[in-house]
């Protein structure tokens, strides 16, 4: 027996030394000019194309209309990661449910955190609500890093645009001046699009609205929007029927008239909420993607701003 | 009278004159605190940016490479800390002050690892007369710790703690930077051995494990030991995702197997196949072999085969609402005894459905033989309600019935509640 043992073991091994040049051989075509670009999501996929050019392959997990908290870590995603060369996250917690799982089984050290082909694209945005005191569940699923939807705010989408420049020219220094030059003529288009969203947005601002979940902070700051309350009555806490009625009371006390809702969201208690308060419900968007002409992060302010507008407008 | 008169003007004017002097002052004194709320203001606005970096940075400093160019105004609240000198004290030489508490521990634990705690209560009422388990058990609580070790690595520690001692549940490092897109663990973990034995009983369906799972791979403990697993993602037509595992281990697992000799190691070899079918469904199939020696002594082994099959729906714009797992997993097991050899065979098959955010309604079937008596075979099936308050905690209910080999039938209504403190840890796929 235990030399049929011996034997069995000398065989896997000599089976697995075997196997070796096999399994360290690669199995994916490595780009050879283009440099992969894997993002968490839509959001920073639209603008690394817009800076990155016919000089990247860019491809995001998440969709534009799924819950960027609840995407699930299928190992399908494992197939991009393994051949990206730079990964681009929201951080801030957004993906922790899914995304360090993959990083790790990817086997490709090059987007490890900490590697050069990691960024975490929070560190150029100004984030908002960032928790100063004690930080408890009792909160809710709160981020105790700061608000992670921190692209709806067009001055953050040309940091975070920025800082993908540069890190684009770090990892292809000879197209350096590609990069730079894709990166101003966005600022250029992004400026003249920001005075017109401003320009729209300038006669509701201060306005009252409820949001369902605190998705909302930077884009309520930049078009001073008054978010007086939420759906959920903590983050990721669903609706109760108390906190919905204390809500109910607060929008006829505020004279709220717009409720804006994710497009993952279920809209039964928002409805049912507005049909109480007279207020209307808006399916806003929060990343691009969420619907499908909604192809990039221009058209992403344009629907939304094209909708609050007009649901202001009709409140008036 | 001219006097009179000079006089009357300035009784009438003196109100105005000092009216007016007392407005300027008000107006100076109204400047001053205006002034002093703004430099107040600016100090409070650099201390709560200090505090909320020192805040940032426990999580983000370890994750996060600095940009080595420049780069655009940041947040404020990402800069980093103001640094204090230290002032040196030579050796045997009391600097005459205590030790500094407060600051210098907060930026010690932005090393520190992801901390998690996660309490297991099960309660069970009925009757098993073979299987009996206690009315009310704090059944088990897991703490976590898990970090990035260096540039190369991870480490993840699972401690168990029971009402009967505590256990490293798992506890490896990952070496996550490898050439060649392999994924290196060593140390002590669970076996890639099918899908139930890999998970550990918080992101478990049910109360409890199937019957296959209890009587032919080691029931809750499981394949679990120390070893060394290389994986890597291999070569397979677009769109379908082919992985290997291969790993070998001491050879000491729950009752399945059991290491007499330093030799005596055990094998454990996975295949793994998955596949979008739409961007709302997946399968996923897998193929596992484990062997390794017995309880019996060296001169006997233990053969383990099995095949697994999951079929997973989530509708993608109402992923919190409404999924579907479907499950089996089917294992053959090859035990050596002293006169014969056993061929058992044993598997579960089983279906979760999402009703709402924070309602699942399950149901399983089981069937197995037993390793070293494969002619008796116990079957059972359950139903399970599962309720979520949040993403941090569950209470579960789960009938359970259950026929046994030798005649014995058991009912029993299991409850279960379980939470979780701490770092938010990866949802279970």
């Amino acid at each position: 027996m235990t030399h049929r043992t011996h034997s069995f073991h000398f065989v896997f091994l000599m089976s697995i030394v075997a196997l070796l040049p096999l399994l360290l051989f690669p199995t994916g075509t490595q780009a050879a000019s283009k440099l992969k670009v894997v993002t968490a999501t839509t959001d920073m996929a639209a603008l690394a194309e817009e800076v990155g050019g016919d000089r990247i392959d860019i491809e995001s997990i998440a969709r534009g209309y799924q819950d960027p908290h609840f995407v699930e870590a299928k190992p399908s995603f494992l197939l991009k990661l393994r051949k990206a060369d730079l990964l681009i996250v929201v951080g801030l917690q957004l993906e922790i449910g899914w995304l360090p799982p993959l990083i790790t089984q990817s086997g490709n050290p090059r987007i490890q955190v900490g590697a050069q082909g990691y960024l975490d694209a929070s560190q150029f945005a100004e984030i908002l609500e960032i928790p100063t005191g004690v930080v408890t569940r009792a909160m809710g699923d709160v981020h105790p890093l700061g608000n992670p939807h921190y692209w709806l705010d067009p001055e953050n989408g040309r940091r975070i645009a920025r800082g993908i420049q540069q890190k684009l020219a770090e990892m292809r220094p000879e197209d350096t001046a590609y990069f730079e030059q894709r990166f101003q003529s966005f600022n250029q288009r992004l400026s003249t699009a920001e005075k017109t969203w401003e320009g729209e947005m300038k006669p509701f601002r201060g306005r009252k609205v409820v949001t369902y979940h605190r998705s909302w902070p930077n884009f309520a700051k930049r078009y001073d929007l008054d978010v007086v309350g939420y759906i959920e009555p903590r983050p990721g806490i669903p609706p109760s029927p108390s906190h919905t009625l204390e809500l109910i009371e607060l929008m006829r006390r505020e004279h709220v008239k717009v409720i804006m809702v994710e497009p993952y969201f279920d809209l039964k208690t928002p409805n049912s909420i507005g049909s109480q308060t007279g207020a209307q419900v808006v399916v806003m968007l929060p990343s691009v993607g969420g619907e499908k002409e909604v192809t990039d992060y221009f058209k992403l302010f344009d629907y939304d701003v094209a909708l609050l507008t007009k649901a202001f407008a009709a409140a008036q | 009278m001219r006097h009179l008169l000079v006089f009357a003007c300035l009784v009438f004017l003196a109100p105005g004159f000092l009216g007016a002097q007392a407005k300027d002052d008000v107006q100076e004194r109204l400047k001053a605190d205006e002034d002093r709320i703004k430099a107040l203001e600016s100090e409070i606005k650099e201390l709560k940016a200090s505090l909320a970096a020192v805040t940032r940075s426990t999580a983000t400093a370890a994750v996060q490479q600095p940009v080595e160019v420049q780069t655009p105004p940041t947040n404020p609240a990402q800069q980093a800390p103001p640094t204090v000198a230290a002032t040196p004290t030579l050796p045997g030489e009391s600097s005459g002050q205590l030790p500094v508490y407060g600051g210098a521990s907060a930026a010690a634990k932005v090393l520190n690892p992801d901390i998690s705690v996660i309490g297991d209560f099960l309660g069970s009422i009925g009757r098993n007369p073979m299987n009996p388990a206690p009315t009310l058990e704090m059944h088990e609580s897991e703490v976590g710790f898990q970090a990035i070790v260096d540039p190369y690595a991870r480490a993840d520690f699972f401690l168990s703690f029971g009402e009967e001692g505590v256990n490293l549940e798992e506890g490896y490092l990952t070496f996550t930077s490898l050439p060649g897109g392999l994924v290196v663990k060593v140390g002590k973990m669970r076996a890639a051995f099918g899908k139930v034995n890999t998970l550990h009983n918080h992101v478990l369906p049910w109360t409890d494990r199937p019957q296959v799972t209890e009587n032919l791979v080691g029931g809750e403990d499981g394949i679990d030991d120390a070893g060394l697993s290389v994986t890597r993602i291999l070569p397979a037509p677009k769109d379908i995702l082919l992985e290997g595992t291969a790993q070998v281990f001491r050879g000491d697992s729950s009752d399945v197997f059991k290491s007499s000799r330093n030799r005596d190691v055990s094998w454990v070899g996975h295949l793994h196949g998955y596949r979008d079918l739409t961007e709302s469904t997946n399968i996923d199939l897998g193929f596992s072999y484990a062997r390794g020696h017995n309880d019996l002594g060296s001169g006997f082994k233990t053969q383990l085969y099995g095949m697994d099959g999951t079929v997973r729906w989530k509708p993608l714009r109402r992923a919190i609402y409404h999924s579907f797992v479907g499950r089996t997993e089917l294992i053959w097991s090859q035990r050596e005894q002293v006169n014969n050899v056993q061929h058992a065979f044993g598997f579960y098959t089983s279906g979760d459905y999402q009703l709402a955010r924070r309602w699942f309604v399950g149901g399983r079937y089981d069937r197995s033989g037993r390793a070293s008596n494969a002619s008796l075979i116990d079957s059972g099936f359950s139903t399970i309600l599962t309720y979520w308050p949040s993403e941090f905690s569950q209470i579960r209910g789960q009938y359970r019935f259950a026929h046994y080999a030798e005649g014995h039938d058991g009912n029993e209504l299991r409850f279960q509640f379980q939470f979780s403190l701490g770092a938010h840890g990866a949802h279970p796929f």
